[in-house]
């Protein structure tokens, strides 16, 4: 396994290679230095000098990807792309435009976007996991047919709806939690409750469905009738053997997410002002801060990645007919 | 007792338990310091720079303005605008000088003056606020001006540095922020314009280029002198009165040489420790927690000198209560908090609990928060009965429809015909229309280029534009429809047709206003340009691109807007000034306008004081705008705000960047008010566990029949 983690481990470089080009190469047709210096210096007395200063002082005078003014070497080291994307393999993700350090913002805001991932997933597993079972335990009755249309009625719905109502119904009508905001430590606590009641609420239809239909292959293998021959009730059947085996799914699409949840959701941090990650790339790209917007897709490519690769090892975790060669 | 008994007796007593507790959704710490007012407010996007030298919005201003202090200021009541020392002990002494620096009496022409000298007293007995930049040991060494990687090992913020220190302000400080405007690290977006105006200040950047900030002392400006220990001189070319309205900006601020000294050790900025993000002033507040990402917190600044809130204002101050505090001494504030509210509905319900002392108006909430009656606006009941009170102001801004005056078809090289067309169109554009469709009736339809509250605007008849309004029964009425087709016929294109082509006439609007939320926006300005049959083709861009065209001189029609740097109205003259033409020079003259006339009269009224005969030269550039129609000048803006009944001393003023001082709290009232409004409503949740369980009743009951089946 080894063997396989560190050839899948060298495959990336080429890989997180090409998507930092590919993100260096769009960045640019969209936006000029000149665009990023104005964009820095605001809408008043910007001069050209003064865009010069400033790509000068950055490291934006250089340039793109070749530059045909040195010789050797350095016609490709005295250029924006090398001064700036290569240094990103060794984690270095430098000072923003606006002159902030970006690792020391990535620590800093991962930790609120973990914060409410991590507990809307597990909670939201339990849940769907829950529904799911109920659903098949109660198989061909009204209690199913209803399960269902509910589940379709909440995949139907747009997430900003669950957001908007949840935050008038929960936190102005009814008062029990605040609208929005975030808070560190333990007082975090009741700011967490509304987003995360949330995204479990509004994940439960896609993911009950999806679990509904890994529960129903279950339960038709020999197994299980096997099982419930042995005098087994219906739901000992479910809960033990049809539930150990389904997990197998389960189990590896959770984990592909996991390294993702670092990177936090947009739409959620945003209305619910919790400083995560979601809304650190769309902020850069709005600002147009180059800097910023590399970091987070070449460490966006990292964590799915890795998210990958630990997808492949669970595999072999759980299902020891799975070897990776 | 079985299992469902025992699940909905804990639930019962979970929420009892929790009905005794007041008020749960409060996104505040609970354990607030009694006696301690604060001020609960908010930003939507997070402030780029706090280095005086470098912020210029208004979002940084918010912030930076309480903590900075130049020496002069905006009067917090009078009207209009007024400057007033702040660190300063008196306004400056101007001396007009000539080439040999000779002394030149007050009342010289203009044109005579080579250099005017601004001499500027600073009040002694000022001191910065406590900061580890000024800490030093017994010996008198400061102690973290080299620090080793083992003292900043500890550092993960700017509090864990274990002693503060601080020390007098002094003129020096001021000189020492002139030098920074320039250096090429800062980049300060007014670096290049005050290069233009302060003697020597291009000179020392060039001097400077390659040294680092901690060797700015090493050089002088030559316009630049440190007098005495309270005192210095600016020396800039020429005459140029509204320099003193920079001087209470910001940007000359003062900043002690340590500040530069201690930010720019090796490793501070790894951990986002820099003068750009963590202020160093002499201002009524400090920042003791700067985290962007959630949440700005300002404390009273426990050196702060003396200052007092304004004995006198303007008619009618009196009445609203305004100088109920005069005389107290400032601030009244004890912490400010600034929470992270990107999006405005959150904050809107919050305000509406009480947990925002003020607020504006989303056009999501307007309908909630105001209600037209007998054509006046005024505040609902719902409003009213939570004491919320409402309070508007034009602001200091334009948004005007600009004509490329290069453009062959409507700018200056189609003469006559050209200008007869961008006359019908400002008739036929209905900016009335607009301000009651998109901005629920928040703004004014402008006259001229000037807004409310600058000099040189003229309200009622005086004041109107005669080539698109006419004053009727008290008001400006835009005059019909027909007017402005009998200027197109007289242009030569009757009914909006073009005798080139046989067809409508076709005009490019360029915009970077391309998102859906536009779309009704466009559509509208297409209609109103058919009105004269026209037909106005879109050409939507980003904002690169868009200014990127403007620079180039290749849009046709554009939509721009100006907020006043400062009252006077040079700051918005100088858009249609000849020699700012964007495309010539790259100056803000974003239309190309070029009139001579108005260039001569720009000239003669940049230099002046404000006396009746620079009014009268206003009127006469205002007529000449009016007339040539190099912008169509669109609106000025309303600004609505709300707040709360606890809130006192508010005063819209648009120039001022430091009222925070000002502003009084009543914090036993919101308390009060805060816990009347958020008592937590639980029957809801109890109704629906309830059904919940009535509804999973059948099903296990139908479950346990299931498992009790047996074959027969």
């Amino acid at each position: 396994m080894l063997h396989y983690i560190l050839r899948r481990f060298l495959y990336a470089f080429p890989l997180l290679f090409g998507v930092n080009v590919l993100t260096f190469v769009l960045f640019f047709i969209v936006n000029s230095p000149d665009d990023m210096a104005r964009m820095q210096l605001g809408q008043k007395h910007v001069t050209e000098q003064a865009i010069s200063n400033w790509k000068e002082q950055r490291g934006y005078h250089l340039p793109l990807l070749i530059n045909h003014e040195q010789q050797g070497l350095a016609k490709i080291q005295q250029t924006i792309f090398y001064q700036k994307s290569l240094r990103l393999f060794a984690f270095d993700f430098g000072i923003s435009d606006s002159g902030r350090n970006i690792g020391a913002d990535i620590q800093q805001r991962m930790w609120p976007s973990l914060a409410v991932a991590l507990p809307a997933l597990v909670i939201g597993l339990l849940v769907n996991i829950t529904a799911a079972l109920m659903m098949v335990l109660f198989r061909q009755s009204y209690l199913e047919f209803a399960g269902i249309v509910l589940c379709v009625v909440i995949m139907s719905i747009s997430s900003l709806f669950y957001i908007i109502g949840g935050q008038f119904l929960i936190g102005k009508l009814l008062m029990l939690v605040p609208i929005s905001g975030y808070d560190t430590g333990f007082n975090a606590i009741k700011f967490l409750v509304l987003p995360v009641l949330i995204s479990v609420v509004s994940g439960i239809g896609a993911g009950a469905r999806w679990y509904r239909t890994l529960f129903l292959e279950e339960i038709e293998q020999d197994y299980v009738r096997t099982a419930r021959a042995k005098g087994l009730s219906e739901t000992q059947v479910l809960f033990k053997h049809v539930l150990q085996n389904a997990m197998i799914p389960i189990l590896t699409g959770v984990v592909v997410v996991l390294p993702l949840l670092f990177m936090g959701s947009l739409i959620t941090e945003s209305f619910f002002s919790i400083p995560g990650l979601g809304s650190y790339t769309i902020d850069a790209i709005n600002s147009q801060d180059f800097a910023i917007v590399r970091a987070m897709v070449f460490l966006g490519s990292v964590l799915y990645i890795i998210g990958l690769l630990l997808t492949d090892i669970s595999y072999t975790l759980v299902d020891p007919r799975v070897r990776l060669s | 007792m079985n299992f469902v008994s025992k699940a909905v007796f804990f639930i019962f007593s979970v929420l009892s338990l929790v009905a005794c507790n007041e008020v749960l959704n409060n996104p505040y710490a609970v354990s607030t310091p009694q006696n301690q007012s604060i001020l609960y407010s908010s930003f939507s996007e997070r402030p780029r720079h706090l280095d005086p030298a470098k912020a210029y919005s208004s979002n940084e201003y918010v912030f930076i303005g309480q903590i900075y202090e130049p020496p002069f200021q905006y009067h917090f009541l009078k009207r209009p605008y007024e400057l007033e020392p702040l660190t300063a002990t008196k306004m400056p002494d101007v001396i007009y000088l000539d080439k040999a620096a000779r002394v030149l009496p007050e009342t010289i022409a203009a044109d005579q003056v080579v250099y005017s000298d601004y001499i500027i007293d600073i009040a002694p007995g000022i001191r910065f606020q406590p900061h580890p930049a000024l800490a030093k040991n017994a010996q008198g060494h400061y102690l973290y001006h080299d620090l080793s990687s083992a003292q900043l090992d500890n550092i993960k913020q700017l509090s864990d540095f274990a002693q503060q220190g601080t020390r007098e302000l002094t003129a020096a400080d001021y000189v020492h922020q002139i030098k920074r405007l320039v250096h090429p690290e800062i980049s300060s977006p007014i670096a290049e314009l005050m290069k233009q105006y302060i003697v020597g200040l291009g000179d020392y950047a060039l001097r400077i280029k390659d040294k680092a900030r901690t060797q700015l002392e090493e050089d002088e400006i030559s316009g630049v002198q440190v007098l005495d220990k309270y005192r210095y001189k600016i020396r800039i070319h020429g005459k140029y009165p509204q320099f003193i309205f920079w001087l209470a900006m910001p940007f000359f601020a003062p900043m002690p040489w340590e500040a530069d000294a201690f930010y720019t050790q090796a490793g501070l900025q790894d951990k986002n420790i820099t003068l750009d993000w963590q202020p160093l002033g002499t201002g009524p507040y400090m920042l003791v927690e700067n985290n962007p990402n959630l949440r700005m917190t300002m404390l009273k600044n426990p050196h702060f000198h003396a200052a007092f809130y304004p004995s006198e204002g303007e008619e009618g101050d009196v009445e609203q209560g305004l100088l109920e505090d005069a005389g107290k001494r400032l601030p009244f504030i004890d912490k400010a908090i600034y929470r992270l509210e990107k999006e405005s509905i959150p904050y809107w319900n919050k305000f509406l609990q009480g947990y925002y002392d003020a607020s504006g108006i989303a056009s999501d909430s307007f309908d909630q928060a105001i209600q037209f009656s007998g054509g006046d606006l005024r505040l609902t009941a719902s409003m009213q009965a939570k004491g919320i009170q409402l309070q508007t102001a034009v602001a200091s801004s334009i948004y005007y429809m600009g004509f490329n005056m290069l453009d062959k078809v409507i700018g200056a090289a189609g003469g006559e015909s050209a200008r007869k067309l961008r006359q019908a169109i400002a008739i036929a554009m209905d900016y009335e229309e607009y301000i009651a469709i998109f901005m629920n009736g928040r703004g004014v339809a402008a006259q001229g280029a000037i807004p409310p509250g600058i000099f040189g605007y003229q309200s009622g008849e005086a004041g109107i534009n005669p080539y698109v309004y006419d004053w009727q029964n008290g008001h400006a009425q835009r005059k019909p429809i027909t007017v402005a087709k009998r200027l197109m016929q007289e242009a030569g294109y009757p009914n909006g047709v073009d005798p080139q082509t046989g067809e409508a006439l076709i005009l490019y609007f360029d915009t970077a206003a391309s998102g859906p939320d536009d779309r009704a926006r466009l559509n509208w300005y297409r209609k109103q340009f058919s009105k004269l049959g026209i037909q106005l083709v879109i050409r939507a861009t980003d904002y690169n691109r868009f200014q990127q065209k403007m620079r180039n001189g290749n849009a046709q029609v554009f939509m721009w807007g100006w907020n006043a740097d400062y009252p006077d109205p040079e700051n918005f003259f100088f858009l249609l000034y000849g020699p700012n033409a964007k495309a010539v020079y790259g100056g803000e003259n974003a239309g190309n306008y070029q009139n001579p006339e108005f260039d001569r009269l720009f000239k003669q009224m940049n230099n002046m004081q404000n006396t009746a005969e620079r009014l009268q030269i206003i009127a006469k550039m205002q007529e000449l705008l009016r007339y040539d129609v190099p912008w169509l000048f669109g609106l000025h803006p309303k600004n609505f705000s709300l707040y709360h009944s606890w809130y006192h001393n508010l005063k819209p003023n648009l120039m001022a960047n430091n009222k925070l001082k000002y502003l009084r709290i009543d914090d036993k009232k919101r308390e009060q008010l805060r816990q009347q409004w958020n008592r937590p409503i639980l029957w809801p949740i109890i109704v629906i566990i309830l059904l919940l369980l009535a509804l999973a009743w059948p099903a296990v009951r139908s479950l346990q029949r299931r498992a009790q089946e047996t074959i027969k």
